[in-house]
């Protein structure tokens, strides 16, 4: 390819003329000095009312047991799974970013890899919530736990159901530690520079008596290069089990062996369209372009074009498995999908999922801020309809046509699930307001004057 | 036993980084052995510059995941087997297959906790106290400043000698570190 017909070069990953000192003043202030933009106030507010939205269902629900929701036999997984893989999909791109790119050494993750980790904690807090409300005895959900008790019960090893506890509580605790070892060094700066008593000594304990010694630097990098060594095949397994929760049944539809992979790009695929949802508004409402550059949307822009193509890989394959595979059960599935009472929702997801992404392949697109933004939603929203695609159709037409039934998700299952945006959003708003969103000592990193000359090395 | 020296050492304040690695290079060939080097953002170059030996950390890690990943292991032979065998269709209690994904979670939940403890351990953190910060131009040192630090307990710390030597790599400031 000669050098003119490559795409014009999106520009730096700090816009030029920055220091340390500026780099440093910049984050740090929107936590410490700057004051609390009007938008945050507004979105916090709408969070809030959204979040009482959830306690109110919850209560509900706790009351009355989950007959307040749609789901009935024959379809027993409704909302609860759907939000539950949802969710925990989109976690995975603050993973991801945070681990895969690191030993890939993208230096780009540095700008977004600190509010796409918070995301990753705050989704796995909502996903966590809905199996354990869906167990029906939800104050009962340690049972799940290996513990001695005096029933002399102890959990099925051999249930993908379990395998998904360990896997996404082992997820949870694990995103946690690598998300505040991240953070050590900026909340000493954030100690260091604060005005107030109160925040330098609550920074102050959270920084552990961090001083930036070489020696600390070097065990540092070390933990964190071996955390994201270990949280690459973590966040791969994660989404595998959770795909095996269905592809390990022997239902129509999920009896696939191609979804692990499948899921796995689509949690990816799914979470990089939140990371740009959240990314895009944020930038503006604090001014960070100069950190979150057009060069950061055009890469994002890219991972979700590749990752889509996979998902529409796995679309087609489940198609032509159901075909091919000669099953009458697998074959009449897919016929229902695109056919059926949820077919206007089959062939959303795929306008969603498959055809408005396409429009990433033109670096126009890519360079295009409302553009970006609007095929984020398209891909949340077309993620949303996969996995009520997949949970719904198999289990409302299976085998016999004598068990058929249909699924209606009622106002409760809308409140639970409008309850958990509030929750993500009020924990997303609370972080930015106290913690740094950018990871203040990675970007100095990437300044020229960090670089030590040769002749020293 | 010795006696305390009077002060913990002397802090010079460089502007910059390659300053930085100059100064505890000449230092570190000047024959000084109790040196600590603190910048902002981590810095590959002051390891070898300083001598400082790689970390125990992976051997902690492996182990972590190691003692993960065998409690794991054991506890589900252990609760198939022996406390709540279940028979189905007469197929083996010891159905080792189903036990691997646990595992694999459980091993890397060791080695996680043990990388974050270890390193916080080896560290010395979490550390409420250290003299350094008794130097008011130590904050920024997590902003935009790089400090060499020749502690006092260094065989040739001497208070007036070590402060020339320090003066002569054209530091910002040389400052006394109190206890």
């Amino acid at each position: 390819m000669t050098p003119e017909r490559q795409a014009p070069a999106p520009g730096p990953l700090i816009r030029p003329g920055h220091t340390f000192a500026t780099v440093t003043d910049r984050i740090a202030a929107v936590v410490l000095t700057g004051p609390t933009p009007r938008a945050w106030w507004i979105g916090f507010g709408v969070a809030f009312a959204l979040l009482l939205v959830l306690l109110d269902a919850v209560a509900y629900l706790l009351l009355r047991g989950i007959g307040i929701w749609g789901v009935n036999i024959p379809v027993g997984w409704g909302f609860a799974i759907i939000n539950f893989v949802w969710w925990i999909g989109i976690g995975h791109a603050g993973t991801l970013i945070s681990a895969i790119l690191l030993l890939l050494r993208q230096a780009w993750r540095q700008s977004i890899n600190r509010f796409a980790e918070a995301m990753t904690l705050f989704a796995v807090a909502c996903a966590g919530l809905y199996p354990i409300l869906h167990l029906g005895r939800p104050w009962l959900f340690y049972w799940l736990f290996p513990y001695p008790n005096t029933m002399g019960l102890w959990p099925n090893f051999r249930s993908p159901l379990i395998w998904d506890v360990f896997a996404v509580s082992t997820y949870a605790t694990v995103s946690v530690l690598f998300w505040f070892v991240g953070l050590i060094p900026d909340l000493a700066t954030l100690r260091d520079r604060s005005p107030s008593r109160i925040g330098r000594a609550v920074y102050g304990i959270l920084a552990m008596g961090w001083r930036g010694s070489v020696r600390h630097w070097e065990r540092y990098e070390t933990a964190s290069l071996l955390l994201a060594g270990l949280a690459t095949p973590l966040v791969v397994s994660v989404h595998t089990v959770v795909s095996l929760d269905f592809a390990v049944s022997i239902v129509p539809g999920w009896h696939a062996t191609i979804f692990p992979p499948y899921f796995v790009a689509g949690a990816i695929y799914g979470g990089f369209a939140m990371v740009l949802t959240l990314a895009i508004p944020l930038r503006r409402i604090y001014g960070l372009e100069d950190f979150v550059t057009m060069r950061h949307l055009d890469y994002m822009g890219r991972i979700l074009l590749a990752t889509g193509l996979i998902v529409a890989y796995g679309y087609m394959m489940e198609a032509f498995v159901a075909w091919y595979g000669g099953s009458p059960y697998e074959a009449h599935l897919m016929q229902d999908r695109f056919t059926g009472p949820y077919a206007p929702l089959y062939w959303a997801l795929l306008v969603c999922n498959v055809v408005v992404p396409q429009a990433l392949w033109f670096a126009r697109t890519r360079a295009s801020v409302p553009a970006l933004f609007a095929i984020a939603m398209s891909i949340n929203v077309g993620m949303w309809l996969e996995r009520f695609i997949i949970v719904v159709t198999s289990l409302h037409e299976d085998f016999l046509p004598s068990a058929w039934g249909m699924y209606y998700p009622t106002i409760w299952d809308w409140a639970t699930f409008a309850g958990t945006i509030g929750l993500f959003t009020t924990l997303f708003l609370l972080f930015i307001r106290f913690l740094p969103m950018i990871s203040i000592f990675e970007l100095r990193t990437l300044l020229p004057e960090a670089e030590v000359k040769e002749e020293l090395a | 036993m010795r006696r305390r020296p009077p002060i913990y050492g002397l802090l010079a304040e460089f502007d910059d980084v390659n300053d930085l690695v100059r100064a505890a290079r000449t230092a570190r060939a000047a024959g000084f052995r109790h040196l600590d080097a603190y910048t902002p953002f981590p810095v590959e170059e002051l390891a070898h510059a300083l001598g400082v030996r790689p970390s125990r950390l992976p051997l902690v890690v492996l182990l972590g995941g190691l003692a993960g990943g065998l409690a794991g292991y054991l506890l589900q032979w252990w609760t198939a087997v022996v406390a709540y065998p279940i028979n189905v269709g007469g197929r083996p209690l010891h159905s080792w297959p189903a036990f691997i994904v646990p595992t694999f979670e459980t091993t890397v939940l060791g080695a996680a906790i043990a990388a974050v403890l270890g390193m916080l351990a080896l560290n010395g953190l979490p550390m409420p106290y250290h003299p350094v910060f008794n130097v008011p131009r130590f904050a920024l040192s997590s902003r935009d400043r790089f400090f060499l630090c020749i502690e006092a307990t260094d065989p040739l710390f001497d208070r007036e000698g070590t402060r020339r030597f320090l003066e002569r790599l054209v530091p910002r400031q040389v400052s006394e570190v109190e206890h």
